[in-house]
């Protein structure tokens, strides 16, 4: 099967291929398969070692003043937490937004090489790309890796000419048109919390709220998750950063501590008999 | 691959690509062609030789449907031509499969004019011997669109054109009466510069109107010669009105 390999190209080669005039693709780069009796169970077993756990949570909702998207910034290694802040809301171009889960080089190459097409495409078109049109294109290349080890859980979030639009694109090469989605370890706790509270008429701070709200309680819940809940809003204007909140922070402002009930008693000598 | 030997299209000494040249001159020697946009509408004409006898004439259709909303009419060879619009409708769908979105008259314009450069730039092939005229509507906006394209790779967009046979004549015909039109008026336009070089009768033309709505629609002969009666009567009316003399008061 030929890869698309499109996305691994700088600039169009058409100075070398100017023999190259019935279309046809040139020799996708190639490596020297492996000798092994099992090729298949070996092909299985390294896609398990590199493919790390899609250790996040991400979420993202179309509602009437646009799409709010959120995440987590814990990237963890098996149970060490490798860092507590990871940009897990690419920023593809002005207007668009991308989440990332999964391998975190994957989707931050594939998610600059998106906005890279995008670019492109309004350059040659005269007009900016539609959400589903770049929805399309990352699937399209994520489809042609689909076997080889690649590890992406995204959401292409944005706003077009149509309104609001939101995509879920992965690495199996999937690709879901949606209003609400959560992707990640701590997506259960997340949809729990979004799907309970969404109402498509929200106005944007009780939009964010919801969106903080689900990323925090994630957060409390899944090992995986943690770090800061950051907010994003995309309007007709483009993106907009909210907030970023420690959750550590977020757990004491949902449970305030009320000073008169202590956890802890307090030692006191037993009242002489 | 085969090895190809040479490049068939390489600059003379003065800065000429003699074989696009004489792909120019290979559309030269093709019927008349005619675009012209209108406000709400573009209409395609061509000069239909007059068939054998014998020929299906149903199955020599000259302007072609390359997706709902785009048309082309040309001038020059017709195996060409054949090739080239295969192309160019394979590449309407796939657009439409990868950004899930029907392609801009000004993208597939863009597209053959670039596989008609490719042909003069590579090594063992000739040019395509014809030029395209490309008309359809922006489904972003809605508005019509003419786009023209010649064996060179070069294209641009046009409120009126006309290429093969006798071109120059009726692009002059063209510039002097070109004003804005629409529905029916924009047909009487392309069906008058037509007639400027060929015999008249509905059946030395094909004719096609392209609207937003209901896409391509050719013209039934009768249709033609309704139209082509009502020039002439306009132009005889007009005839007369120069020769009687003034009516002074």
């Amino acid at each position: 099967m030929k890869l698309d390999t499109s996305g691994l190209e700088s600039f169009p080669s058409l100075i070398l291929h100017g023999n190259d005039v019935a279309g046809e693709i040139s020799a996708p780069p190639s490596f020297d398969l492996p000798n092994s009796n099992d090729f298949d169970g070996f092909l299985k077993e390294a896609i398990q070692m590199v493919k790390p756990a899609k250790g996040t949570t991400t979420l993202a909702f179309i509602f009437k003043e646009g799409v709010m998207v959120a995440a987590d910034s814990r990237a963890s290694m098996g149970g060490y937490i490798s860092s507590q802040s990871v940009k897990k809301i690419i920023e593809i171009n002005p207007y668009m937004l991308g989440t990332m889960a999964g391998g975190a080089a994957d989707c931050q190459f594939w998610h600059r090489n998106l906005g890279i097409k995008c670019r492109l495409h309004e350059l040659a078109n005269k007009r900016r790309i539609s959400v589903t049109g770049a929805s399309k294109l990352l699937a399209n290349i994520l489809y042609s890796y689909r076997g080889m080890g690649l590890s992406v859980g995204t959401m292409i979030a944005g706003w077009d000419e149509t309104g609001p639009g939101l995509y879920y694109v992965d690495s199996e090469g999937g690709r879901l048109k949606g209003t609400r989605f959560s992707v990640g370890s701590g997506s259960p706790y997340a949809y729990g919390v979004l799907d309970s509270g969404y109402k498509y008429d929200m106005s944007i701070e009780e939009a964010s709220e919801l969106a903080r709200r689900a990323i925090y309680h994630a957060t409390f819940r899944d090992g995986a998750s943690g770090g800061v809940a950051s907010v994003y809003y995309v309007g007709p204007t483009g993106w907009k950063k909210l907030s970023g909140d420690d959750v550590g922070e977020l757990h004491y402002h949902y449970n305030p501590v009320t000073p008169s009930t202590t956890v802890e008693q307090e030692m006191v000598d037993a009242a002489a008999a | 691959m085969a090895r190809y030997d040479r490049a068939i299209t390489v600059f003379s000494p003065d800065g000429h690509l003699f074989q696009v040249e004489y792909a120019l001159e290979a559309v030269r020697k093709g019927n008349a062609a005619v675009g012209v946009r209108g406000t709400d509408n573009v209409v395609l004409g061509v000069e239909k030789k007059s068939a054998a006898k014998l020929q299906d004439s149903r199955s020599v259709r000259k302007i072609v449907n390359l997706d709902n909303h785009i048309a082309l009419a040309c001038a020059g060879l017709k195996a060409d031509a054949r090739v080239l619009i295969n192309r160019a409708r394979v590449e309407c769908q796939s657009h439409r499969l990868t950004v899930e979105d029907p392609c801009t008259v000004e993208y597939i314009t863009r597209y053959i004019a670039g596989l008609q450069q490719k042909y003069t730039q590579s090594g063992g092939v000739r040019p395509f011997g014809l030029s395209t005229l490309i008309v359809g509507f922006d489904p972003y906006t809605g508005s019509p669109s003419l786009y023209q394209t010649d064996p060179s790779g070069t294209f641009s967009a046009w409120k009126a054109n006309a290429t093969g046979r006798n071109s120059n004549s009726i692009r002059e015909f063209l510039e002097k009466n070109f004003k804005e039109t629409s529905g029916q008026e924009t047909v009487k336009l392309a069906i008058r510069a037509l007639l400027e070089v060929v015999e008249s009768g509905g059946k030395n033309i094909e004719v096609a109107v392209m609207t937003k709505e209901d896409g391509l629609r050719q013209l039934e002969e009768a249709e033609i010669d309704a139209i082509v009666a009502e020039i002439e009567a306009e132009k005889a009316a007009a005839e007369a009105a120069k020769k009687a003399p003034p009516k002074d008061t």
